[in-house]
């Protein structure tokens, strides 16, 4: 135990060693065995999530850092570490029958949904620059593959190297705003950056500009939205169900901590780019998406829109505010799940069918789907008293509670765009001539629906828990 | 001290010279050339400023690595390079006014920067005395900061499973070798004694169980 002695507690970074090692395992296990256990090993990295989720949840209470102060593990870090270990099994669970397909049994696929939560889990807990660049490029150059993972198909490979070519892009601006960050306050940790800069110099400001550049490109803001779409479109189904849910929690936290434990002197400074920002996605997702006739990218653009409406509550840079960006993005993943479930069973004859009209009289031919959907859409669209609902209330209480009157009108303003072309959905569900009926739903699909659905539809009777954790992980950022 | 001084400016003038003929060299093969000219500039800078093992791996990494590599992509993917150029003057007045307002923006940021006085005391870990740099950097990079080193390490692991995945293809028509069945082979296998009659040579049915 000298890691022990010299100030490297080992504790704190547990789940993320049993995780990386439970990887490097399943690797071997695949490399030596081959292609036949791709199913074996699915299960084992569902369970391996479980377990790392687990290990999480049974750290001593209270902060915890490590490594020198690069490794925090507090409240907040334990919430969305859940949340993304929850998004990702989630994700290995309804990619099942997309791995059983002989034609493409990839058990690295597994695998480097593994290691990209590993990288996500390191951006949640960084500390530093240093470790944020590390687990973001470890989260990213995993997804970077899985996009492309289907790789006989054109848009699939599109899709994986617009989203690596525009990555390596982001990557730069970000590192370019640390370096920037680093040579104006000397200190690559948020502690030491917060001790320094207390006046907007204009040399940090420059730099706070690149780093959220970067990272907005993680979460799909706009103006860095423009890969969205097409990854959405292009890359294999799961792998959508997987960009639109854990990767957004892990960059939605690093966004969050790194504002909030990093520059809480210079509030106003950043929070005019998040506002803009926060604004900027909001009405794209609700404008851009109106047109889409392909349910995977307006997908897509209704991840845009959710992103904006989570930094509504980062741009009061208040606790409310973050304990809403945590409620939302908790709700957020859950609706996300859901739909995608539903979105993968869409299959006539075995084959795949992903336009909005394809789901023309569902409500005929199966109501139980068609309610479950409907419920999701509600939802996403902010009707009460659904879950969705709950999530955009409480952003806009923290806007309203920080003076951002304009911000909040504009969001609700925006929302109501955004209902129309969920119910717009909703209406081709339950009043258009019915198709053919679907293939029966697998069982793995059910279970993630129900769960999420039966989430969405109850979450206001017992909102509590929820909320509670929420407080709890947002007061341990400040 | 004019030694120094004089080999930086013929660094540095090198180095920014040799970056402008990167990108207006028509032919892309001499872009690379230079590209590696200015690296291994940039490496005698560093080595002005003290930072050997820096200059090192520059000359290391990027001349010998992906200066190389890049060589090998433009030599092997047929990219038309005079297509790539056709729009060039068209776009020359809005690169010009981007490049414009780009510089602006830093001559008023290095106009206005002041390095603060506080910076050079917090850097976390200066080089101890009579100690070279590289000797500075092994003494951190597995203590200090073994958990970068580590993380690291997995980064280069998932590129190299990503690299696996989508480039390795399993055809069943590629032979590939198999030392312990070559090992297992004995002379029973692999040869066959046949008494040829002689004027007929070897029958069909016969040749046909030998080849296999």
């Amino acid at each position: 135990m000298s890691f022990q002695s010299a100030g490297y507690p080992l504790l704190p970074v547990l789940p993320e060693l049993v995780l990386a090692v439970g990887a490097m395992l399943l690797l071997m296990l695949g490399a030596y065995r081959g292609q036949g256990t791709t199913r074996l090993i699915t299960t084992l990295a569902v369970v391996l999530l479980a377990v790392t989720g687990v290990l999480v949840l049974s750290l001593p209470a209270g902060k915890h850092v490590t490594f020198g102060g690069s490794f925090i593990v507090d409240d907040f870090a334990r919430f969305l570490k859940v949340l993304a270990l929850i998004g990702s099994a989630a994700t290995l669970i309804l990619s099942s029958e997309f791995l059983s397909d002989p034609s493409r049994r990839i058990f690295e696929f597994s695998i480097l949904v593994l290691l990209s939560t590993l990288g996500m889990m390191v951006l949640i807990s960084a500390g530093d620059l240093i470790m944020l660049y590390l687990g973001l490029e470890l989260m990213s150059l995993a997804l970077y593959v899985v996009a492309a993972s289907n790789r006989d198909n054109a848009k699939s490979t599109e899709a994986g190297l617009k989203y690596f070519v525009l990555g390596a892009l982001s990557s730069g601006m970000l590192l370019y705003g640390a370096s920037l960050i680093y040579g104006f306050t000397g200190t690559v940790a948020f502690t030491g950056i917060a001790a320094a800069a207390k006046t907007g110099d204009v040399g940090v400001v420059f730099g706070i500009v690149f780093l959220l550049a970067g990272l907005c490109f993680k979460v799909s803001a706009v103006p860095f939205h423009m890969w969205t779409p097409d990854v959405y479109e292009g890359a294999p189904t799961p792998v959508t169900a997987f960009f639109a849910s854990a990767p957004k929690v892990a960059a939605l936290a690093v966004f969050t901590r790194v504002t909030l434990t990093a520059f809480p002197g210079i509030v106003p400074q950043w929070q005019q780019i998040v506002v803009f920002v926060s604004i900027a996605s909001m009405a794209l997702g609700s404008f851009a998406a109106i047109g889409q006739k392909n349910i995977k990218r307006l997908m897509a653009y209704s991840s845009i829109g959710h992103m904006g409406f989570a930094l509504v509550g980062l741009a009061s840079g208040t606790v409310e505010g973050a304990q809403g960006v945590l409620i939302y993005i908790a709700i957020y993943v859950a609706m996300t799940l859901g739909s995608f479930a539903i979105i993968l069973a869409m299959k006539r004859n075995g084959q795949a069918v992903e336009n909005i009209s394809d789901f023309a009289g569902l409500s005929r031919t199966n109501p139980l789907l068609a309610f479950f959907f409907a419920m999701l859409l509600f939802s996403l669209a902010g009707i009460p008293p659904l879950a969705g609902f709950f999530a955009k209330w409480y952003v806009f209480v923290a806007a309203i509670k920080a003076g951002l009157f304009t911000l909040a009108v504009i969001g609700v303003l925006t929302s109501v765009v955004g209902a129309f072309y969920y119910l717009s959905i909703i209406k081709v569900m339950y009043f258009d001539e019915p198709l053919p009926k679907l293939d029966p739903m697998r069982v793995e699909l059910r279970t993630v629906l129900a769960v999420a659905g039966l989430f969405n539809i109850f979450f206001f009777v017992y909102p509590g828990p929820l909320v509670s954790v929420a407080t709890a992980a947002a007061k341990s950022l400040f | 001290m004019i030694l120094p001084a004089l080999f930086f400016y013929l660094f540095a003038g090198v180095c920014v010279a040799s970056a402008v003929m990167v990108i207006v060299s028509r032919n892309p093969v001499h872009s690379v050339l230079f590209l590696i000219l200015a690296f291994v500039n940039a490496a005698g800078l560093f080595v002005l400023m003290g930072a050997e093992f820096l200059a090192m791996i520059l000359v290391v990494v990027y001349v010998g690595a992906v200066a190389v590599l890049f060589l090998f992509v433009i030599m092997m993917l047929d990219v038309d390079f005079t297509e790539l150029r056709e729009g060039f003057i068209e776009y020359l007045p809005i690169g010009l006014v981007i490049g414009g307002i780009f510089l602006t923006e830093l001559l008023l940021i290095g106009g206005s920067w002041v390095i603060n006085p506080s910076v050079s005391k917090s850097i976390t870990a200066a080089i101890p005395a009579n100690v070279s740099n590289t000797e500075a950097l092994g003494l951190v990079l597995y203590t200090k900061y073994i958990h970068y080193f580590q993380i690291a390490g997995i980064v280069l692991l998932v590129a190299m499973i990503g690299a696996i995945v989508l480039t390795l293809r399993h055809k069943a028509s590629v032979k590939r070798q198999d030392i312990n069945v070559q090992n297992a082979r004995t002379p029973e296998l692999a040869m066959a004694v046949r008494k040829v009659a002689s004027g007929q040579g070897l029958q069909d049915a016969d040749a046909a169980e030998w080849v296999k």
